[in-house]
């Protein structure tokens, strides 16, 4: 019973992630109709505002080190927590959350600027030729990021006061051996919150409303004389932050590394498939979903019977539903569909 | 005479709207049978029910006597029904000459065969083939273009050189001289009827009743998807029921 | 003059057997001439003609095809394991087993097209590659790789006493120049096979089918098989590559069925000019050739090549460049790519025909025309179109 229900938790962790990945590279999709392959290193550029920040706020100068007497010993001490004391220290233990508030201007100008210089003259260009280029920007992202943060993972502490472990086994009587951590209970909690702003901004205001009118039918909103283009510059925009908060948050669950948005694309993508492709909804939907299935296969009994199957679950599901519903979870009939 | 095509009590529905109701039609083999009708009456979805693009709701479409609901649309055209389609449907990228190849390949080869190994140029059979049809309809100085690029009546002549080089027994012509200048329709039936002396059966879908009525052995009138009215031409022009559907009144 | 002429296709082969067959020779001024290079140009080569037939013929793009790189590896390491260190054997085999992997993966995929295809055949991939990792380690040795050991049974060989044996061809070794000679006759074989794929009446109706995939089926032809028979030659191509890389190095790992592998070979394919003859072997030389140049570079190097410059600006120059070689070779290569792909859709090959008529109609103005085509001159480009 524990086991199942830390299961779910595992799951809907994961789907949360999954399904934030997802809703950029969707949303982009279903309004630009572009399939952007760079969109793993959106979420990857976002992560890399978290380690950026703690990098800045720890640039350190060289002072004696106090603790130890017998010799002359130096230490680095971060300029942060020289000027301002306890208070500097604090801030630095707060890098990641507070990088949420650098990320989304920089996020938003990244993808405006992409979608600006890049995305839009490919609208009218095949598919492949989308792939392709948005492949090799992924590439070129990626490499420049290794160029200046190397090779290595880099940690990415979550403040302290979340770094441990929850007893939430106490807390709904589930027993003291439940327990999960904190940071990917707050995970959870913000991509809840993300994916919500996403669909009110969409819901409830005007801008929101010429979207998803473009979504569904381009030709139309632009012949109302309605700059639908300028539009969908922002909602690249938008696409571009979501992704890169996914990634802010994410680091301190996996130290960013500079491929870790290629890892994440391939997911991504499948999420979008199963969800159907340019559906919002869907990609929600599918990110729990695989996340959760994800998470079962993982189980010790499940991996006896079907040994392997954490291995291919998502891919399976993913080719399971292109050949039997391609339209996907909920996507529309007719979208790219043969 | 012998039926070839038999198309009896074919429903279409799409949504609310009825584009087929209740269709019954023999075609003869060795005649022309044009149809002809208002914007939206249903020609060409009864063209597209009967080469497979389209299901009907109901009825059956019987061709040389064996019924082709249900069929792949690529058996239909090896049993002898050949549709030369309204908008062209091309092959932009290729030549006009490889457009041509195509359907001669089709009719030798079947649905599937990997002649991976021989080379284009050893098919001179085909070729010829393809060259003396594109002869007759004027593209013979065309061949080398890429047919993407060919003015919308030249397109229109390529399509039908395509239905023509897989010697159907039957070809489904939907508006053949749409968009064609006036030398080219005259030109287009010249060549549809030294095709008729030759014996190919044909339906042809027409607004232009210069052509319609050139070529024509029987009319049949569709309107809001029924069949008001089947005759030879001059029963169709003189029908009062013909002109109040398709004309408003006025006089063909 | 409409359909290429068969003693046209004898020329194009002669010529390009023999540019093959003296490469040595004429890539050792630019730094290309020894054998494992030009063994990766081969290989890769195979590689991406195969992949051609597919995506330049059909326009269908697999994002999975290193799969079959990969089956084809690990089946000849088991042919050398349990038969033989010959390699026609090991070749025969991985060409089958990898045609049987396309038959099932291409069966399944081919059910949809566009963008759903390339997601299939990726899902595919990466469940290959992810199982090779994990429970197929009885198969695949898992993150080690498949090796040769002393103990493998060869049941045809001799048993050896002295270290591990090398692969061979009725006893020529297949290392240095021999080596090289075995890839090369087998890229001057397969390239030939898709020259004549290219020019037949199959090779066209695949064009077709990529120009108007509908208008085929009602012209009679059933689409499936004809895209299905593609996708396994060009499958059985990666395997033979996969082969080839076993031979030349006994060894398989699965990091060559991740997806980036896939995408590499569709770097080449573009780079040289998709549906092309000769461009995606050319993409596929031109990249190992830089990957090897560019990656071994470091500062230092750079510094001695730019040495001429003043010494302000030799260091900025060494700065900028240092980051597009070595470890920053991938950033060149994703660079050129994009820059490929957004002003030169055609690849190099369309290149060099842009820059050909360029140079003619420049000439005609002072020459009387002269007309003789290059034989070499590309087939249409196809996918470079805009929809
Ligand atoms: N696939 C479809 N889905 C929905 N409605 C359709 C479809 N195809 C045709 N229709 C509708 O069915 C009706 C008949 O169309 P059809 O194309 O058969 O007319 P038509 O007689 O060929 O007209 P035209 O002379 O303009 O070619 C029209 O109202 C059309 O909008
Ligand atoms: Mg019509």
């Amino acid at each position: 019973m524990d086991a199942i229900f830390l299961q779910i938790l595992n799951g809907l962790d994961k789907g949360g992630a999954y399904a934030l990945i997802a809703l950029g590279l969707t949303l982009v999709f279903g309004t630009l109709g572009v399939v952007n392959f760079a969109h793993g290193a959106l979420f990857m550029l976002g992560a890399f505002c978290a380690v950026t920040l703690q990098k800045i706020l720890t640039i350190s100068q060289k002072v004696r080190d106090e603790s130890i007497t017998f010799f002359e010993a130096y230490k680095e001490q971060p300029y942060l927590e020289i000027w301002f004391g306890d208070f500097g220290t604090k801030i630095i233990d707060w890098s990641v959350p507070i990088s949420i508030l650098l990320a989304i201007p920089i996020m938003l100008l990244i993808g405006l600027a992409m979608e600006r210089g890049l995305i839009r003259h490919f609208y009218k260009r095949p598919h492949a030729d989308q792939i392709l280029v948005t492949f090799g920007l992924a590439i070129v992202l990626q490499e420049i990021i290794r160029s200046f943060f190397g090779a290595n993972p880099i940690p990415t502490p979550a403040p302290d006061i979340v770094a441990g472990s929850a007893q939430i086994g106490v807390l709904l009587g589930l027993g003291e051996s439940v327990v999960y951590p904190w940071w990917r209970i707050i995970y959870l909690l913000f991509s809840g919150l993300v994916i919500f702003l996403v669909f009110a901004f969409l819901q409830f205001t005007t801008f929101g409303m010429v979207v998803r009118a473009g979504m569904h039918d381009r030709e139309t909103v632009g012949l109302l004389g309605i700059d639908v283009e300028h539009k969908f510059t922002i909602v690249f925009g938008i696409g571009a932050v979501v992704a890169g908060l996914a990634g802010v948050m994410y680091a301190p669950i996996l130290p960013p590394d500079y491929h870790m948005g290629m890892d994440f694309l391939v997911l991504s993508f499948v999420v979008v498939v199963v969800g159907g492709m340019g559906s919002l909804g869907g990609a929600v939907a599918a990110g729990f979903l695989l996340g959760l299935l994800q998470s079962f296969a993982s189980m010790n009994e499940i991996k006896a019977i079907l040994p392997g199957i954490d291995q291919i679950i998502i891919y399976l599901v993913a080719v399971v539903i292109i050949l039997v519903r391609p339209r996907g979870l909920m996507g529309r009939k007719g979208v790219m569909e043969d | 005479m012998s039926i070839v095509l038999s198309i009896k009590n074919v429903d279409k529905t799409f949504g609310g709207l009825q584009a087929l109701g209740d269709i019954n039609l023999d075609i003869e083999e060795g005649k022309t049978h044009a149809i002809i009708g208002p914007n939206g009456a249903g020609k060409s979805t009864l063209l597209n029910c009967c080469i497979g693009r389209l299901i009907p709701d109901n009825g059956t479409v019987e061709f040389n006597g064996k019924n082709m609901i249900g069929m792949q649309p690529h058996d239909i055209n090896h049993a002898g029904m050949v549709r030369v389609f309204q908008t062209p449907e091309i092959f932009p990228e290729l030549t006009v000459l490889q457009n041509v190849l195509i359907p001669g390949f089709a009719k030798r080869d079947g649905i599937f065969k990997f002649n991976a190994f021989t080379s284009l140029a050893s098919e001179k059979d085909i070729e010829a083939d393809a060259m003396h049809i594109l002869e007759d309809m004027g593209l013979i100085d065309q061949i080398h273009n890429s047919a993407g690029s060919m003015s919308r009546g030249d397109k229109r002549r390529l399509e039908l050189a395509m239905g023509l080089v897989q010697h159907p027994t039957l070809l489904l012509l939907d508006e053949p001289t749409a968009g064609m200048a006036r030398h080219d329709t005259n030109r287009t039936i010249d060549l549809l009827k030294t095709i008729k002396e030759r014996g190919m059966t044909k339906i042809i879908i027409e607004h232009d009743m210069h052509v319609v009525f050139s070529l024509a052995d029987t009319i049949s009138v569709l309107a809001q998807g029924r069949i008001i009215a089947t005759g030879t031409p001059d029963e169709i022009r003189g029908n009062p029921k013909v002109q109040e559907a398709y004309l408003g009144g006025a006089e063909l | 003059m409409s359909m290429p002429s068969l003693r046209n296709d004898w020329v194009v082969m002669a010529i390009f057997a023999a540019a093959v067959l003296t490469a040595p020779i004429w890539l050792s001024p630019v730094g290309a001439g020894y054998p494992d290079l030009l063994q990766k140009f081969a290989i890769f080569g195979l590689f991406a003609i195969g992949f051609n037939i597919l995506f330049g013929l059909t326009g269908y793009l697999s994002f999975g095809h290193a799969v079959f790189l990969g089956v084809g590896s690990y089946t000849a390491v088991w042919s050398f394991k349990l038969l033989t260190m010959n390699v026609l054997p090991a070749i025969a085999l991985s060409i089958l087993v990898a045609g049987i992997f396309a038959v099932v993966i291409g069966y399944l995929s081919l059910r949809r097209s566009g963008i759903y295809f390339s997601i299939l055949t990726l899902a595919f991939a990466q469940m290959s590659y992810n199982l090779a990792y994990s429970v197929l380690t009885p198969i695949t040795n898992g993150e080690t790789g498949l090796q040769l050991t002393m103990q493998d049974a060869r049941i045809f060989d001799e048993p050896t006493t002295s270290g591990l044996p090398s692969t061979e061809l009725f006893g020529m070794s297949m290392s240095g120049y021999s080596g090289f000679y075995f890839c090369a006759v087998l890229l001057i074989i397969g390239f030939f096979i898709s020259l004549r794929i290219f020019r037949s009446p199959f090779g066209l109706k695949l064009l077709a089918i990529k120009s108007n995939q509908t208008r085929m089926r009602y012209t009679g032809f059933n689409t499936k098989p004809y895209l299905l028979a593609a996708f396994i030659i060009s499958g059985m191509y990666a395997g033979l590559a996969g082969s080839l890389m076993a031979v030349t190095d006994p060894l398989a790992g699965a990091e060559r069925m991740q997806w980036t592998a896939s995408g590499e070979v569709v770097l080449m394919t573009i780079l040289g000019g998709v549906g092309t003859l000769i461009g995606p072997l050319l993409g596929a030389g031109i990249i190992k050739y830089f990957e090897n140049i560019f990656s071994a570079l470091n500062p230092g190097e750079l510094h001695q090549i730019f040495s001429w410059l003043p010494d302000w600006l030799e260091n900025i120059v060494v700065a900028i460049s240092s980051e597009f070689v070595g470890d920053g070779w991938h950033m060149t290569l994703g660079l050129s790519f994009m820059l490929v792909v957004i002003f030169l859709p055609g690849g190099v090959i369309e290149g060099v025909g842009r820059a050909y008529t360029k140079i003619r109609t420049l000439l005609k103005s002072d020459e009387a025309n002269e007309s003789d085509e290059s034989v070499l001159e590309p087939e249409p480009v196809l996918s470079a179109e805009k929809e």
